[in-house]
């Protein structure tokens, strides 16, 4: 249990990863693996780790998310005290809202003052993780740090704005570097900190009084050497989705086992349910390798393919190496190769669609082809 | 506030269930799993909901701990309600006398002052061992427009089956004139379907008079509709032409289970007019492996298919090894059928594990059941009809 930690998830800080699929919603509401959107990871960790209290950040489109979280029961978020807390802009005529992450902080230090926790632990919804907040805390606290940066080892950095840091066999980091070229694998920052509440309204107070608009850049990299920063190394699964090939590439890992077992064998993933029926394979329905959520209806041929809630494939239809988001219905006669689709897609009879794994081919959500 | 509700269901829930055998050892019959991923219940208190009745007394009796957690707050139904929702109702001590629930209408004389709270004008009594979708909403209307003090939902029925049933004679505009329970020769193939609704004042008073009489057995077919005809109460029936099943024996079970099956399904679950609200499973969408085979089936989420599934219903979580065959039957939550096992014509329960080249049941109308959390022993063989619930070695 995450000694007495409040969660704050900022849903929007990484929109630009995905273009294509966070343009009319937040990177929190963005589908993942059959059934999720980003945030119930994210959500889910914290749950598990006893942290019942979870401020989320949002800026703007975020009607889906709110949809999605509805009054967080799912989470066993719909709490008397805490549970999930919208956290909107908020500025007055003189002041635009804000577009940094240290401008979001300060737009929330009413929230973090009014709470009572200890520690604060602050995350993007730009991963994928099997992670324990209470271990991270409890390494923080043991190493009465400032600041704790979770890291992973990764192979270069997808996304246009990252920063690698260097700790030492302590964990220590001496240094932060920001979109350095990278060479090989690098600790790369995985968007999750800690820190104690009382040390993060101090550090906003004090970039308000300085004019500061950067957490990256006027904080971290400026204090690397005075301040406390450590790095907690993050073992467990991390899938990051930077970008559409890697949003298709870390969706279709989910058909290995090893990588299932990891992020879903552990504990449970909350999400919002839909009363959907289990899904019915009919009579000529070949299905292969594939990860299937509820409510579908399949007769034609489904290889390699991650399917969300209540896709219908009809009869004679074959699709390869696809995912196929919430209510897509495929017609009859249909090939889809290498394809993405968003939520609502009509894919008539008869047609052909194919990309390939380094650029699927993207449907937007609602498109009738 | 309206301190008042209009119509308030009693649910009848304490039924052991006794000819599921196995598969009520341990759990009441509405709480036994049903079409991959409901219990039996969820029908009843989804049709509820979607009728617009959001207070419902659930009566339990026979081994009400699964049933009650299963409810709970009644979120899942959107029955979490401030004033009204769903409510647990169970015997309990009073102070002149305390007993168990004897008979049906018994149970819900005893909770006489549940029902007064809301001060309701219209009882809905329910079953909670029907597989159907019906919108109460139109039986009440039916109930208002023939001023009856009772209405009976009543459906056609095979006539050589009708002796199963308890069978109405109605005259022509569907007045009863004539109650049968269970008749050796019946004049109709007019079956009830155990749910009544009733007139509040006159159920109270009936219920009263009933609880009185030492003659009585305390049941509604038996005792209290046929006192209210014999003196002379206005009592119709509502004619339903829907799907409905009485899942009360191993066949009507599996037979109710494989009617979800196919493309037009005789039992549609999916309509999104009429959601069938359940508790969700926690567990990510079900995953398909190579050389499996699909065909004619239900499937949960959690589920890890390597094997050949046909003609099947597989329950959250469910696991069949790669060779393992599974046709024609049930599978519950949780339960392994391993490598080169072979199922067929079978329910099994919860968390079983069907070893290696194990063979559980044969083609042919005889089910073969195997009872929650048992273990089939590699290479075993189970014969077609068997009913298991001990972990069997094959000798």
């Amino acid at each position: 249990m995450a000694r007495s930690t409040v969660g704050v998830i900022f849903s929007h800080l990484s929109d630009d990863n995905l273009p294509e699929i966070a343009n009319r919603r937040t990177m929190a509401s963005v589908p993942f693996g059959g059934r999720y959107r980003l945030i119930d990871f994210a959500l889910s960790n914290m749950v598990n780790s006893g942290v019942t209290t979870v401020g989320i950040v949002v800026k703007n489109n975020y009607q889906s998310l709110i949809d999605h979280l509805g009054s967080g029961k799912e989470w066993d978020l719909a709490r008397k005290d805490g549970g999930i807390i919208l956290l909107p802009p908020y500025s007055d005529e003189t002041e635009a809202p804000y577009t940094t992450r240290l401008e979001a902080l300060m737009g929330i230090t009413g929230f973090l003052t009014h709470r009572t926790e200890e520690y604060v632990v602050l995350t993007d919804c730009d991963g994928v993780a099997h992670m324990d907040i209470a271990d991270i805390v409890r390494f923080h606290e043991e190493k009465k740090a400032d600041i704790t940066m979770v890291y992973h080892e990764e192979e270069g950095a997808g996304s246009s704005y990252y920063m690698t840091l260097s700790p030492d066999e302590t964990g220590r980091v001496k240094e932060i570097e920001i979109n350095p070229r990278i060479r090989g694998k690098v600790d790369l920052y995985i968007n999750v900190m800690v820190m104690s509440r009382e040390f993060l309204i101090n550090t906003i107070q004090d970039a308000v009084t300085r004019g500061f608009s950067s957490f990256g850049r006027d904080i971290l990299t400026k204090n690397v050497g005075t301040l406390r920063i450590f790095g907690y190394r993050h073992e467990g699964y991390y899938a990051s989705v930077a970008r559409l090939k890697d949003y298709y590439a870390r969706n279709m890992e989910l058909l290995d086992k090893k990588v299932r077992d990891e992020l879903f064998g552990a504990r449970d993933i909350y999400t919002k349910v839909r009363d959907s029926a289990p899904t019915r394979y009919l009579t000529g329905a070949t299905v292969s390798n594939s990860l299937i959520s509820d409510g579908c209806v399949i007769e034609g041929r489904v290889e390699n393919c991650i399917l969300f809630r209540g896709v219908k494939v009809g009869k004679g239809s074959v699709v390869k190496n696809s995912i196929i988001m919430q209510d897509t219905a495929i017609g009859s006669d249909v090939s889809l190769e290498c394809v993405i689709t968003d939520k609502n897609v009509v894919i008539r009879d008869g047609r052909r669609l194919s990309g390939c794994e380094e650029q699927p081919y993207f449907v937007p959500k609602g498109r009738m082809l | 506030m309206l301190r008042k509700k209009e119509c308030v269901a009693m649910l009848l829930a304490g039924g052991q269930g006794s000819r599921l055998y196995a598969l009520t050892n341990d759990i009441a019959k509405p709480a036994v799993a049903f079409g991959a991923k409901y219990r039996i219940i969820d029908f009843a208190l989804s049709n509820c909901i979607n009728s617009g009745i959001d207070t419902v007394g659930v009566l339990t009796q026979y081994q009400p701990l699964e049933l009650n957690e299963y409810i709970g707050n009644g979120q899942p139904w959107d029955l979490d309600r401030a004033f009204g929702g769903v409510h647990i109702l169970s015997p309990y001590q009073g102070k002149k006398r305390s007993s168990w629930f004897e008979g049906t209408a018994n149970a819900i004389y005893q909770n006489i002052d549940f029902m007064k709270r809301y001060d309701p004008d219209y009882i809905l009594i329910l079953s909670g061992d029907h597989i159907y979708k019906m919108d109460y909403a139109k039986m009440l209307r039916a109930h208002k427009e023939t001023g009856a003090d009772c209405t009976v939902a009543a459906i056609e029925v095979p006539l050589k089956e009708a002796s199963r049933f308890g069978i109405l004679n109605t005259r022509e505009d569907g007045s009863i004139y004539e109650f049968e329970e269970k008749p050796k020769a019946p004049k109709s193939n007019l079956a009830s379907m155990g749910v009544y609704i009733f007139t509040a004042e006159k159920l109270f008073k009936y219920l009263e008079a009933d609880d009185e009489d030492p003659a009585s057995s305390k049941d509604f077919g038996k005792d209290v509709l046929p006192a209210m005809l014999a003196a002379g109460e206005k009592m119709f029936t509502y004619r339903f032409d829907g799907y409905w099943k009485d899942v009360g024996t191993i066949s009507s079970l599996w037979e109710s289970n494989m009617d979800l099956l196919g493309k037009d399904p005789a039992f549609d679950v999916s309509d999104p007019d009429w959601k069938i609200h359940s508790r969700n499973p926690l567990a990510p969408p079900e995953y398909v492996g190579k050389n499996a085979v699909l065909e004619n089936s239900m499937v949960a989420l959690g589920c890890e298919i390597e094997g050949t599934v046909r003609n099947s219903l597989l329950a959250a979580g469910v696991t069949v090894e790669e060779g393992a065959v599974v046709e024609d039957s049930v599978i519950m939550a949780g339960t392994i059928i391993k490598k080169g096992a072979c199922v067929r014509y079978a329910i099994i329960d919860e968390d079983v594990t069907v070893g290696e080249n194990a063979t559980v049941g044969e083609k042919g109308d005889k089910i073969s059941v195997l009872g929650r959390g048992i273990s089939i022993a590699d290479g075993a063989f189970v014969a077609g009809g068997k009913i298991l619930d001990k972990d069997y070695s094959g000798e």
